[in-house]
């Protein structure tokens, strides 16, 4: 088996009105992440990931540090855009969070505008490429970190992500320019739909279904 | 647009100075020029030494000043921002500060490595573009055929460098004192000034600096980069580093 591009959850022009035009959907899934697909599909016999789920394959590209980047480069990318899509929704937005959801972020974060306020600055102080991510640590608590480039908190340890943002400038360069910030804002405000979010807190994160 | 067309006339004012003086308007990094704002610390942004569509043949004119106008003057922003409170480094050159990083302030290390990595790249970048492409010609042109196996194969492993870089970063030849050129490599913002060495040239392959035009595409961002790369001044900073003047 190989690794596959899901389709979008949603049309390409779905998210046109909360900030993500129809072309950064076409340009971010159909060519960004179809590369990266691509790509680890060309990695999976030289480096040896046959039958490996892409969660396996990810957790161990980042254990092997340095060795492991040009696989984790690949597989970090697929698995945090699979991610990425699904946590946005044509019907995303708004401060209503499910209850049990809402409840883990008070006890956890000290509520949603902290949340939101630390989320915003992982996501502006990770300089260069890489993503935002709420994450349920190995303690059981809800957690914001970042990780650069293709790194993701499965690769680096930190625990299970159920939230994430891109940062890399072709997520947000023709909406937004420079200005990530205002990414982030309209990420926050317009984009995530927070019943996957509760989903996938209940579930302990999501689960890819992809293998080598 | 009266405005445009100043700032326009200025940039080719500028642009005409530097054939003539490169090495000092190019890297005098703490004399302000005349028409920018009063500084808010030891750094300032240089002017483009050019008009926003000098480099139309590979960079559209609305991303060089995007790139100029907001990302480079943001690292400059945040460089004099993270220095601000550290008045005993204000006399430091750009070069010195990039070279001993792990001897400034803990709190400040990372901020200067971002920040005046991306001051000394953007500068540099500027100054090697605003050509019309070609070729190197003399002890440059020597230079890599000896070290680079010629200017076609150079061209390759160049662009190969800079496509390979995963993320954001940078491609670049360094030079050494005696004239030894090589590819390199780097990401986000560092830079060869970090191990004290110097760069000849590099390219930026942030997405910020192609995704306007080229998007996705960034192999045809790095093939047409060689378009606009000026030669003459590329030439210059060879000289200037085997004669140990080359700056950033
Ligand atoms: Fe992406
Ligand atoms: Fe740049």
């Amino acid at each position: 088996m190989a690794f596959s591009l899901p389709p979008l959850p949603y049309s390409t022009n779905a998210l046109a009105g909360q900030g993500m035009c129809q072309e950064t959907l076409e340009l971010h899934h159909g060519k960004h992440h179809n590369a990266y697909v691509v790509a680890l599909n060309g990695l999976i016999e030289s480096k040896g990931l046959q039958g490996k789920s892409l969660e396996t394959i990810v957790a161990e590209a980042g254990k092997a540090g340095a060795d492991g980047l040009p696989v984790l480069n690949q597989a970090g990318q697929h698995w945090n855009h699979i991610l990425f899509w699904q946590v946005m929704s044509p019907k995303g937005g708004g401060d209503k969070l499910p209850g049990g959801l809402a409840a883990k972020i008070d006890q956890d974060l000290g509520g949603l505008a902290q949340f939101k306020e630390a989320f915003k600055q992982a996501g502006v102080t990770q300089f260069g490429s890489g993503w935002a991510w709420l994450i349920i640590a190995p303690d059981g608590k809800l957690k914001v970190t970042k990780t650069p480039n293709g790194a993701n908190p499965i690769s680096t340890g930190e625990g299970t992500p159920i939230l994430g943002v891109d940062v890399w400038e072709h997520a947000y360069y023709l909406d937004f320019r420079n200005v990530r910030p205002n990414y982030l804002d309209n990420f926050l405000n317009k984009l995530v739909d927070w019943e996957v979010v509760e989903t996938l807190l209940k579930q302990g994160g999501l689960k890819s279904e992809q293998s080598a | 647009m009266p405005a445009t067309a100043a700032r326009r006339a200025l940039f080719l004012g500028a642009g005409a100075a530097l054939t003539l003086a490169l090495p000092r308007r190019v890297f005098a990094q703490a004399a302000a020029p005349a028409s920018a704002p009063p500084p808010s610390g030891p750094f300032t942004l240089p002017p483009l030494p050019y008009a926003n569509d000098a480099n139309e043949a590979a960079i559209d004119a609305r991303t060089m000043q995007i790139h100029h106008d907001l990302h480079h003057a943001a690292y400059v922003n945040n460089l004099n921002a993270a220095l601000r409170e550290h008045s005993q480094l204000h006399a430091l050159k750009l070069e010195d500060l990039l070279a001993k990083l792990g001897e400034l302030p803990e709190g400040i290390r990372a901020a200067v490595r971002n920040n005046g990595g991306g001051h000394a790249n953007h500068t540099m970048f500027w100054g090697v573009m605003g050509g019309r492409g070609g070729q190197p010609s003399g002890e440059l042109l020597a230079a890599i055929d000896r070290d680079l196996g010629g200017f076609d194969q150079f061209r390759t492993r160049f662009e190969q460098a800079a496509n390979t870089q995963f993320g954001s970063g940078w491609a670049f030849v360094t030079v050494t004192r005696e004239g030894r050129l090589a590819i390199q490599q780097k990401p986000n913002q560092d830079t060869p000034l970090m191990e004290g060495g110097r760069a000849l040239l590099g390219n930026d392959v942030w997405e910020h600096a192609y995704y306007l035009r080229y998007q996705n595409r960034r192999p045809e961002y790095t093939r047409a980069w060689w378009n606009v790369v000026n030669w003459d001044s590329v030439a210059q900073r060879y000289a200037a580093a085997k004669a140990g003047t080359l700056t950033i």
